[in-house]
C-alpha cells in the first residue's frame, strides 16, 4: 500500500498549481465569470497546450493516458481556484464516453478535445426524473440509417459553451426502465434542437435543451443501443469520483481561509481564534476536510472495481462529501461573520460552489439508498 | 395549566384574519414572493406599514399614550403568529421597535413630539448605525467619532450592515464621544438626519445577490457630519445603557409561526416535486421524516414561546433565556431553508440576478425555485446577527447557568 504521489503527478500538480497563481486568483476568476461568455477560451487553451485535455485518453487516441489519480489531482486543483471551464464535464464526463467508443467515434471526436477545438456537455437531467438516471422520457427511434430524438433536458452544466452534447435518450421500453437506454452524440448546430442557457448560482452556466425531431446518424450511437444504463452510471460515479477531488479542494481553500481569518479578527481584547467554541468548530472542519480527503482517494482507486464495490465506493464518497461540503462551508461564512456574508469576499463562493457539489449527480438521500441496495 | 384561548381572543383573532385577507392583496404577496431577502422595496413596506396604521394596529408594542395598540400580551402574541403565519411583510424594526422606545423612555418632549408621530404614520424611514468593520459582536469597542463642538456634533467614521438604508430618511447611531477605559463608557446615542452632508450609502451585496436597489445591507460612511447638539439621545456617554435597554424591549419575538409557514411551504414543494412511479418528494420516507423532526422541533419552540409568553402575561420579567428563541428560532430557520433548497433538486442551480425584473421568459424550473437558494445563502446571515449565536450562548451559559 502507497498513498504517496509519484513525481510525474507532483510535477503535475505543480503545473496546475502555477496556473491557478498566475491566472486564477479570485479577481481574476470574478472578471471570467462576471464575462459575457462566462469562461475563458485563453485558459482553455492552455489546458490543450498543458495536454491536460488529453489526460484520460489512450496513446493511441493522441492522449496521456492517464488514470483517475491524475484526474483527482487535476480537479482538486481546479476546485481550489474554483475554475468554471468546463473541464470534468468535457474532459471526465463526456471524454469518459468516448474513451469506450467505437474505434470511428474515437477517431472522429477525440482528437477535437485533445486539441481544445470542441468543448462538450452531458445531456442527462430531465424535469421529471430527479436524480435517476433511468427516468427518461426523451426519445430516439431509428428511421432508416438515423436516430430521430425528441424531449428535453435541464440543467445541462457547461452547456452553453458546449459545441457538442453527448444525450441519453430512450430507444425501448418504460420510462424508467434500465432497459432500452442509448447514448448519443448531438451536434449543437443539429436542426431542431433549441437551447436556452443560463448563469447558476456558482458562477458556472447551464442549459435547458429542448430536442424536436433531432437527426443524428446512427453512428452517434456510443456502445449498444439499449443497453446504455451500464455505460452511463459508469461514467457518472467516474464524473462523482472527480466532483469529490474538486470538492476536497474548495475545502481546502475554506479551511485555510477561516483559520487564518480566527487568528487575525479581534473582538473582546483577542483573536477570535483563541476562542474555544470556534477551536471546536475549526477543528471538527479539519476532520472532515481529512475524511473528505480520504473517501475521494478510495473512491478513485475503487473505480475499476467491480460494480457493487464501485457504487459503495462512489456513493459512500459523495455522502461523506456532501455532507463535509455543507458544514465545511456554512461554518467558514459562520465564521467570518458578516464579511463571510458578502458577495465580495471569496469564501461564500467557495461555500456556493460546495452547495452545488451537495447534490450534483445525486444528494446525500439518493446515494445512500444507491448505497444500502448495492448489496 | 391549560391550553386554548378565551372566546374574545379568537374573536380578535378572527379580526386579524380578515384583516389580513383584505389588505394583504395578492398583488403584495406576489411581489414579496419574488424577493431574494425578504424584502420587497420601501413602496411596498410603506404602504403595508400605513393600512396598519389606519387600523391602529401599526404598534403593538407601544404605550396607549403614544398610539399604541392597546393589545393585551395574549392579542399580541394573536397578532403576530397570524401576521407571520400569513408570511405578511413584517413592520421595518428600526423605527418602530429600535429607536422609537428608546426616545420614549430617554428622549426630551421636543424630540418625542418630533419623531414618534412620523414612525407611527410611517412617514420617516430609520436605519440602524451600530456595528463597524471592526466591531462585531464586541460591539462596544466601536469607533465613530462624534465631537463635541459646542451648538452641534461632527462625527466621522462608518457603520457597517446597515439594512436599508438606501432609503432611510433618519439613522441612529451609537458613536463614541470619548475615551474611557471602559469602552462602554464613552459611548452615546445620536440621531443623524440622512441628508446631512458628508453621509455616504454604499451598497453591500450578500450573497443572495439581490442587485441594487434591492440589497438588504450598506455600509454608511460619515465625513465631517454636522449633527445638531439637540439630537443626542439622553446624556452624552450614556449611549450603552440606552442601547442596552432596547435589548430588552426586544426580548419575546415569537419564531414558531414563521416556522410553521416554512413547514406549510415546504410540504407544497414537496407535494409539487416528482421522484417517479406518480409518488413526489412528500412519499419519500426520507424527506417526510426531516420535515417532521423539523415541525416536531418547531413544537418545542412554541412552546418554549408560549411558556415565555405566559410568564409575561403573569407579569413575570423574561430574563436572558429569551436567548433560547433566537438561538433555536435562528437554526431551525436555517435547517427549513436547507431542506428546501434539498427538495427543489436540480433546481436550486440556475441563477436569477434580479428577481423583480420583468422577463417574458418563463422561469428555469417552477417559479418557485428562483428564490430558494439565495434564501438559503441569506439566511445564514441569522445565526451571524443581532448577537451570534456563539454569543447568545454565552449569555445562556453566562447569565442563566451560572458558569
Amino acid at each position: 500500500m502507497d498513498f504517496s504521489f509519484s513525481e510525474e503527478q507532483t510535477l503535475l500538480r505543480n503545473t496546475i498549481q502555477s496556473f491557478i497563481q498566475d491566472n486564477y486568483d479570485f479577481d481574476k476568476r470574478q472578471a471570467i465569470v462576471k464575462s459575457e461568455e462566462g469562461m475563458k477560451q485563453e485558459n482553455w487553451k492552455q489546458f490543450a497546450e498543458l495536454g491536460l485535455l488529453g489526460l484520460p485518453f489512450s496513446e493511441e487516441d493522441g492522449g496521456l493516458n492517464f488514470g483517475s489519480v491524475e484526474t483527482m489531482i487535476v480537479a482538486e486543483e481546479f476546485g481550489k481556484g474554483l475554475v468554471v471551464e468546463p473541464y470534468i464535464q468535457t474532459v471526465v464526463t463526456c471524454g469518459g464516453f468516448l474513451r469506450r467508443a467505437s474505434a470511428s467515434i474515437k477517431e472522429k471526436y477525440i482528437p477535437g478535445i485533445i486539441s481544445g477545438e470542441d468543448i462538450w456537455a452531458f445531456a442527462y437531467a430531465e424535469p421529471q426524473g430527479r436524480y435517476n438516471l433511468n427516468d427518461l422520457t426523451t426519445t430516439a427511434t431509428l428511421d432508416g440509417d438515423h436516430y430521430i430524438i425528441n424531449g428535453y433536458k435541464s440543467v445541462v452544466s457547461g452547456g452553453p459553451w458546449a459545441n457538442k452534447f453527448i444525450v441519453s435518450v430512450r430507444t425501448s421500453g418504460d420510462q424508467r426502465d434500465s432497459d432500452g437506454i442509448s447514448v448519443l452524440i448531438v451536434d449543437k448546430n443539429s436542426e431542431g434542437l433549441s437551447i436556452r442557457d443560463y448563469p447558476t448560482v456558482d458562477g458556472s452556466r447551464a442549459s435547458e435543451i429542448t430536442l424536436e425531431n433531432v437527426s443524428v446518424s446512427k453512428d452517434e450511437l456510443i456502445g449498444e443501443e439499449g443497453k446504455g444504463a451500464e455505460l452511463i452510471e459508469l461514467i457518472v460515479d467516474e464524473t462523482i469520483a472527480a466532483i469529490c477531488s474538486e470538492a476536497i479542494g474548495a475545502m481546502k481553500v475554506l479551511n485555510d481561509a477561516t483559520v487564518e481569518y480566527c487568528k487575525t479578527r479581534k473582538q473582546f481584547g483577542q483573536p477570535i481564534g483563541k476562542f474555544q467554541v470556534l477551536q471546536h468548530r475549526m477543528v471538527d472542519m479539519f476532520m472532515q476536510y481529512e475524511q473528505s480527503v480520504s473517501m475521494t482517494y478510495m473512491v478513485n482507486l475503487k473505480l475499476d472495481e467491480e460494480y457493487a464495490e464501485r457504487r459503495k465506493a462512489a456513493s459512500g464518497a459523495k455522502v461523506q462529501i456532501a455532507k463535509a461540503a455543507k458544514f465545511i462551508g456554512q461554518s467558514a461564512v459562520q465564521l467570518h461573520g458578516g464579511m463571510g456574508m458578502t458577495d465580495e469576499l471569496n469564501v461564500g463562493h467557495y461555500f456556493k460552489r460546495l452547495s452545488m457539489i451537495e447534490n450534483s449527480y445525486g444528494n446525500i438521500d439518493h446515494h445512500l439508498k444507491k448505497y444500502s441496495s448495492a448489496g | 395549566m391549560q391550553l386554548g384561548f378565551k372566546e374574545e381572543d379568537i374573536k380578535f383573532r378572527d379580526e386579524v384574519r380578515s384583516f389580513i385577507k383584505e389588505t394583504f392583496t395578492d398583488d403584495m404577496r406576489k411581489t414579496l414572493s419574488l424577493s431574494k431577502n425578504g424584502h420587497a422595496g420601501k413602496d411596498l413596506h410603506v404602504k403595508w406599514q400605513k393600512s396598519l396604521y389606519e387600523r391602529g394596529w401599526m404598534a403593538p408594542n407601544w404605550p396607549e399614550q403614544y398610539g399604541g395598540a392597546g393589545f393585551t400580551s395574549t392579542q399580541k402574541y394573536i397578532f403576530e403568529s397570524e401576521m407571520a403565519r400569513e408570511g405578511a411583510p413584517r413592520t421595518i424594526p428600526f423605527g418602530l421597535s429600535m429607536v422609537a422606545p428608546v426616545i420614549m423612555e430617554f428622549g426630551s418632549q421636543e424630540q418625542k413630539d418630533k419623531f414618534l408621530p412620523d414612525i407611527l404614520e410611517s412617514n420617516v424611514w430609520w436605519c440602524q448605525g451600530y456595528s463597524e468593520p471592526g466591531s462585531g459582536s464586541d460591539l462596544a469597542s466601536l469607533q465613530c467619532k462624534a465631537e463635541n463642538q459646542g451648538d452641534h456634533y461632527l462625527v466621522n467614521g462608518t457603520k457597517i450592515w446597515t439594512t436599508m438604508a438606501q432609503y432611510a430618511d433618519w439613522i441612529f447611531c451609537l458613536v463614541r464621544t470619548s475615551k474611557t477605559e471602559k469602552p462602554q463608557e464613552g459611548i452615546s446615542f445620536l440621531l443623524i438626519d440622512m441628508k446631512s452632508p458628508g453621509i455616504e450609502v454604499r451598497p453591500l451585496i450578500t450573497l443572495d445577490n439581490s442587485p441594487e436597489p434591492h440589497q438588504e445591507v450598506n455600509q454608511v460612511f460619515f465625513e465631517d457630519v454636522k449633527v445638531p447638539i439637540e439630537n443626542l439621545i439622553g446624556e452624552e456617554n450614556k449611549g450603552w445603557t440606552y442601547a442596552k435597554y432596547l435589548l430588552e424591549f426586544e426580548r419575546g419575538t415569537a419564531y414558531s409561526p414563521g416556522l410553521y409557514r416554512g413547514i406549510k411551504n415546504l410540504k407544497d414543494i414537496a407535494r409539487d416535486t416528482s421522484i417517479g412511479d406518480g409518488l413526489t418528494l412528500l412519499d419519500d420516507n426520507d424527506f417526510l421524516n426531516k420535515i417532521n423532526e423539523c415541525e416536531i422541533q418547531i413544537q418545542a419552540m412554541e412552546f418554549v414561546e408560549l411558556r415565555i409568553f405566559s410568564a409575561l402575561s403573569a407579569g413575570q420579567r423574561v430574563g436572558p433565556e429569551s436567548s433560547i428563541l433566537k438561538t433555536r428560532g435562528t437554526e431551525i430557520g436555517q435547517y427549513l431553508q436547507e431542506l428546501a433548497v434539498e427538495a427543489i433538486g436540480y433546481w436550486s442551480h440556475p441563477f436569477v440576478e434580479d428577481t423583480f425584473a420583468n422577463v417574458n421568459e418563463p422561469s428555469i424550473g417552477p417559479d418557485y425555485a428562483a428564490t430558494i437558494t439565495p434564501e438559503y445563502y441569506n439566511g445564514r446571515k441569522t445565526t451571524i446577527y443581532a448577537g451570534s449565536n456563539e454569543i447568545q450562548r454565552n449569555i445562556i451559559s453566562k447569565a442563566v447557568l451560572g458558569l
